[in-house]
C-alpha cells in the first residue's frame, strides 16, 4: 500500500513544485513570448496526462491489489477503447504541434526590416561585426584569419572596409528593432545563447547560421555558449547591452572600422612554426588564463 | 474465436534439432563458452563492472556541480572527461550491452523454445570482442592525456582539436577504436538474435505468440543492425581525420591562432550520421525495456497484457518511425531551418504509439490481481519515470519549444529520466524477476525493497527538479555554473541537494550488488517457477536450465504467452506448453 500513497504524493508534489518553487524562467526581454506561450500550453497538456496516468495507476493498485482468493479479469483487448485513446492522444499531440509549427515559421522567416549583426565565436570569446554606412557586411573566410584580422574579413572586398569590428568586447543593440544575428565560428562549434532572448543557434566553422529577434527591454544581458567547445566552454561569456537609440548611436560612434583597425600593419604577422602537442597545450593554458581573468 | 491450435497443425521449426557443441573442460564451459546463458552472464557482468565506473564518474561530476570550487582535482578538463565517459559507457557499454547481450542472450533461446542461439561460436566471439572494446575504452584512462572529453556526442571539430582533452592525444583515438570494436562485436551477436527468433522457434511458437520481451529485443536488434553502421562510418571517418589529416568533418579552422591544414569538411555531416544512429539508439534501449516491463506487469498482475496485437504493432511502428526523427537532436545545429517542420511532425507522431503502450500497461492493471512484488514495484516506477520523461520529450521534440531548452539542463533531466532511469528500473525489475531462474534462488526481499524505494524516489528527486534549472536557462555541460547570471543562489542549493541524492542513490546500488552476490548462496530456494509464469523459460526441467535448455524434448507451444486468470482454468496461469482447452480461449489470432 505505501506505493499508492507514494504515487499520489508524486503527482501532488510535482504539481506543487511546479507552481510554488522559485525556479522558473528568467523574465523575457525579446519578442519570443510566443515561445513561452507554447511552453505553457505544453506544460498544461503534459501535466494533465502525467497526473491522469499516475493517479489511474494508483487507483488500480488500491482497488485491484491482491487479496486472498481474488482473481483477475480476462480481457485480451478492447478495440473501441484502444481506438478512442489513440484519437484523444492524436488530438493532444496536434494541440501542441500546430502552435509550435506556427511559431517556428515566424522564427525562421526574418522580417525584411531587420538589421544585421555578425557574431563570430572562437575559443573562448565572442566578437562582433556590424555593417558600416553602406549597410552591407563584407565577405569573410576563415583562411584570412590572422592576428591583425581576427574575424577573417576579406580585405579585397570593398563592402568590408567600413564594417564595424568589435573584438572580444560587449555588443550593443538598439531596443525595439528587429535584428538578424548572422553566426559564424573560426574554430569549433559554439552556440550564441542569451536566456532572456529565448533564442539560440549553433555556430559552425565554414557556414553562416542565423536567428532573429527584437530586443524589447533595455539592460545588460549575459551571453552564454551553449554548445560544448572545449575546456573553456563554461567560461565563454559575453555581454549584450540593449540600449535606447541615443545610447546606441553614441556607442556606435566610438567603434572602429575594419579599415581603421587594419591600417597600421597591412603585412601579415610571421607565422608561428606548427606546434607539437606541448606547445599547443601551453597555448590552451594561456588562452584559458586570459578568458578566466576577464 | 480461435481455439487452441492442435500441435500437428502448426508449422514446425524450420531448422532441424541443432547439434550443440558440448564443452569438455572448465575453460570451454565457463570461459570460452558457447552456451548463450553463460555468454549472457559474461555480458551482464562486464556491463555491470564498466557501469560501476560510470556510476563513480557521475559522483565525481556531482561533486563538482553540487559543491563548486571545493574539489581542486576536478578541473574543467577532468570534468569533461568524466561526462564523456559517463555518457558513452552508460548508453553503449552498459545499457545496449546489458539489454541485448545480457537479456537477449539469456532469454531469447529460452523464450522461443530453442536449445541455443543459432550460431553459438559467433555468439561467443561477440562477447570477446565486446570485452576487448571495453578494455580499449578503459585503457584510455591510463593513456597520456587521459580519455577524450569531447562529450559523448563527440562532435567535430572540437573532438579532434587541442582545446578538448584527449583531442590531439590518445583519448579520442581509443574512443573511436573502442566503438568500432563494439559495433563489430554487436553485429555478431545481433545477427544471432535475429536469426534465432526468425528461424529457431519451437513448434507452435508463431510470431504472434512470442512474449513481448522477445518482440522488444528482436525489434531493437533489427534497429541496431541498421543504425550502428552509421556510427561505424562516422567513427572511421573521424579516425581518418584525426590520424591521417583527412577532412571529412573538418572545414578550414584556426586552432589557437594557427591555421590547420583541413579544408572542405562538414561538421554537420557528422551530426547527421551520429544521430541517425543516436536516435534509434534511444529506442534500442527502450524497446527491450518496453517488452520486458509488459511481461513483468502481466505476470505480477496475473492478467493478460492488454491489447497484445496493438503492443506488437506499436513496438514495430516505433522502431520504424524512430529512423525518421533523428534531426530533432539538431534543431539548433544550424541545419536548414525547414527541416524543423518535418522532424517536429514525425517526432510528435511517434508519441502516439508510445502513448498507446503506456495506456495498455496501466489498463493491464485494471481489474487485475496485483501482487506488489519487487518486479511489479519496479515496473510501476518505470511507468512513472517513463511517462514523465516521455512527456518532457514533447517539449524538446516540438521544434520551437526546443529552441530555448536545447543544450540546457532540461535536456539532461529529460534524457536521464526517459532513457537512463526508466530503462534501468526495468533492468532492476527484470533482475529480481529472472534471478531465480538464473541461480535457483530468490534475491533477498528486505534488501530488495530498500533498493527499490531509495532508487525510485531518489532518482525522481534528482531529475525532476533538474528540469527547472534548465528552464531557467542554465546550459548543460558547464563545469562551473557559478558565473551564469540566471543561476540564482537558491538554484545552487538545489544543485547541492541533487548531488546529495545522487550519492544516496549510488549507495543503494552497492546494496543491490551485495544482494546479487549474497543471494547466490544464501537466497531462499526458488523452485522452477516461483512467479507461476506462463512463458517457456519457467518450464525448463532444471533450474538453472542446463546446456540445451529443455532436456530431451523441445517444448511444443499451444497458446500465447498471456493466459493468466483464464475463466474455467483451475490455476490462474496456463503455461504456453500446456495442451488443452479451458473454456473459450480468446487468444488474439
Amino acid at each position: 500500500m505505501p506505493i499508492v500513497v507514494v504515487l499520489v504524493l508524486i503527482v501532488l508534489g510535482s504539481v506543487l513544485f511546479h507552481f510554488l518553487s522559485p525556479w522558473w524562467w528568467t523574465p523575457i526581454a525579446s519578442n519570443w513570448d510566443y515561445i513561452d506561450n507554447t511552453i505553457i500550453i505544453t506544460f498544461w497538456i503534459t501535466g494533465v496526462v502525467f497526473a491522469a496516468v499516475v493517479l489511474f495507476m494508483a487507483y488500480c493498485v488500491f482497488r485491484f491489489r491482491h487479496r486472498e482468493g481474488s482473481r483477475a479479469a480476462y480481457e485480451p483487448e478492447n478495440r473501441r477503447l484502444e481506438w478512442w485513446l489513440t484519437i484523444v492522444t492524436g488530438v493532444g499531440v496536434t494541440a501542441m504541434l500546430v502552435p509550435g509549427l506556427f511559431v517556428w515559421s515566424r522564427f525562421v522567416n526574418v522580417p525584411s526590416d531587420a538589421t544585421v549583426v555578425e557574431v563570430v565565436g572562437q575559443q573562448w570569446q565572442w566578437s562582433f561585426r556590424l555593417p558600416g554606412k553602406d549597410g552591407k557586411l563584407g565577405t569573410s573566410d576563415t583562411r584570412d584569419v590572422t592576428a591583425e584580422n581576427p574575424l577573417g574579413v576579406i580585405a579585397k572586398d570593398p563592402n568590408g572596409q567600413d564594417d564595424v569590428v568589435v573584438e572580444a568586447a560587449d555588443l550593443h543593440l538598439p531596443v525595439g528593432k528587429p535584428v538578424k544575428m548572422l553566426l559564424r565560428s573560426i574554430d569549433v562549434l559554439h552556440d550564441f545563447y542569451v536566456p532572456e532572448f529565448r533564442a539560440k543557434m549553433d555556430m559552425i566553422p565554414g557556414s553562416v547560421t542565423y536567428f532573429w529577434f527584437t530586443p524589447t527591454k533595455t539592460g545588460t544581458f549575459q551571453v552564454l555558449c551553449a554548445e560544448l567547445c572545449g575546456q573553456g566552454h563554461p567560461m565563454m561569456h559575453g555581454i549584450v547591452m540593449v540600449d535606447t537609440q541615443e545610447d546606441y548611436v553614441a556607442w556606435l560612434d566610438q567603434q572602429q572600422t575594419f579599415a581603421q583597425l587594419s591600417a597600421p600593419q597591412q603585412t601579415g604577422s610571421a607565422e608561428q612554426a606548427p606546434g607539437n602537442a606541448t606547445v599547443s597545450a601551453l597555448k590552451v593554458a594561456a588562452k584559458l588564463e586570459t578568458v578566466g581573468s576577464r | 474465436m480461435v481455439d487452441v491450435t492442435p500441435a500437428d497443425a502448426v508449422p514446425p521449426a524450420e531448422v532441424a534439432e541443432m547439434e550443440l557443441y558440448h564443452p569438455h573442460s572448465w575453460w570451454t564451459k565457463y570461459v570460452f563458452s558457447q552456451d548463450a546463458k553463460v555468454i549472457a552472464i559474461q555480458y551482464s557482468g562486464t556491463a555491470t563492472a564498466i557501469g560501476l565506473v560510470a556510476l563513480v564518474l557521475s559522483w565525481l561530476m556531482r561533486l563538482q556541480l553540487g559543491f563548486p570550487g571545493t574539489f581542486d582535482f576536478i578541473t574543467p578538463e577532468a570534468y569533461y572527461q568524466f561526462i564523456t565517459m559517463h555518457g558513452m559507457i552508460m548508453v553503449i557499454y552498459l545499457l545496449t550491452a546489458l539489454f541485448l547481450g545480457g537479456f537477449g542472450n539469456y532469454l531469447i533461446p529460452l523464450m522461443v523454445g530453442a536449445r541455443d542461439m543459432v550460431f553459438p561460436y559467433v555468439n561467443m566471439l561477440s562477447y570477446w570482442i565486446y570485452l576487448l572494446a571495453v578494455l580499449v575504452l578503459v585503457s584510455s584512462f591510463f593513456a597520456p592525456g587521459g580519455p577524450t572529453g569531447a562529450g559523448w556526442t563527440l562532435y567535430p571539430p572540437q573532438a579532434i582539436m587541442t582545446g578538448t582533452p584527449g583531442g590531439q592525444e590518445w583519448g579520442i583515438i581509443l574512443m573511436l577504436v573502442s566503438l568500432i570494436l563494439f559495433i563489430i562485436g554487436f553485429t555478431m551477436g545481433g545477427l544471432n538474435y535475429v536469426v534465432t527468433v526468425l528461424q529457431a522457434r519451437t513448434r507452435g511458437m508463431t510470431m504472434m505468440r512470442l512474449p513481448l520481451t522477445v518482440w522488444g529485443i528482436f525489434t531493437a536488434t533489427v534497429m541496431a543492425l541498421l543504425a550502428f553502421p552509421a556510427l561505424f562510418v562516422a567513427c572511421v571517418m573521424m579516425l581518418l581525420d584525426r590520424a591521417l589529416g583527412t577532412s571529412f568533418f573538418m572545414p578550414a579552422v584556426v586552432e589557437m591562432g594557427e591555421q590547420l591544414q583541413h579544408n572542405g569538411g562538414s561538421p554537420i555531416l557528422f551530426q547527421h550520421l551520429f544521430w541517425f544512429f543516436g536516435h534509434p539508439e534511444v529506442y534500442i534501449v527502450a524497446l527491450p525495456a518496453f517488452g520486458i516491463v509488459s511481461d513483468l506487469i502481466s505476470t505480477h498482475a496475473r492478467k493478460n497484457i492488454f491489447g497484445y496485437r496493438m503492443m506488437v504493432w506499436a513496438i514495430v511502428g516505433i522502431g520504424a518511425l524512430s529512423f525518421v526523427v533523428w534531426a530533432h537532436h539538431m534543431y539548433v545545429s544550424g541545419m536548414h531551418p525547414y527541416f524543423g517542420f518535418f522532424f517536429a511532425t514525425t517526432t510528435l507522431i511517434i508519441a502516439i504509439p508510445t502513448a498507446i503502450k503506456v495506456y495498455n500497461w496501466v489498463l493491464t492493471l485494471w481489474r487485475g490481481d496485483i501482487h506488489l512484488t519487487i518486479p511489479m514495484l519496479f515496473a510501476m516506477a518505470f511507468i512513472v519515470t517513463f511517462v514523465n520523461g516521455g512527456l518532457t520529450g514533447l517539449f524538446l521534440g516540438n521544434v520551437v519549444v526546443d529552441v530555448p531548452l536545447s543544450d540546457t539542463m532540461f535536456v539532461v533531466a529529460h534524457f536521464h529520466m526517459v532513457m537512463g532511469v526508466a530503462p534501468i528500473l526495468v533492468i532492476f525489475g527484470a533482475i529480481y524477476h529472472w534471478y531465480p531462474k538464473v541461480t535457483g534462488r530468490m534475491l533477498n526481499e528486505t534488501l530488495g525493497r530498500f533498493h527499490f524505494w531509495v532508487t525510485f524516489l531518489g532518482a525522481y528527486l534528482i531529475f525532476f527538479p533538474m528540469h527547472y534549472i534548465g528552464l531557467m536557462g542554465v546550459p548543460r555541460r558547464y563545469a562551473e555554473m557559478t558565473d551564469v547570471t540566471v543561476m540564482t543562489e537558491s538554484a545552487h542549493h538545489l544543485n547541492s541537494f541533487i548531488s546529495i541524492m545522487a550519492f544516496i542513490v549510488g549507495f543503494a546500488q552497492i546494496v543491490f550488488l551485495f544482494n546479487l552476490i549474497w543471494s547466490i548462496r544464501h537466497g531462499r530456494e526458488a523452485g522452477g517457477n516461483p512467479w507461476r509464469a506462463t512463458t517457456l523459460e519457467w518450464q525448463t526441467p532444471q533450474t538453472p536450465p542446463a546446456h540445451g535448455n529443455f532436456g530431451k524434448e523441445l517444448p511444443i507451444v499451444y497458446r500465447w504467452a498471456y493466459d493468466y486468470s483464464v475463466p474455467g482454468a483451475k490455476e490462474d496461469f496456463i503455461p504456453q506448453n500446456m495442451p488443452g482447452t479451458f473454456g473459450p480461449s480468446r487468444e488474439p489470432a
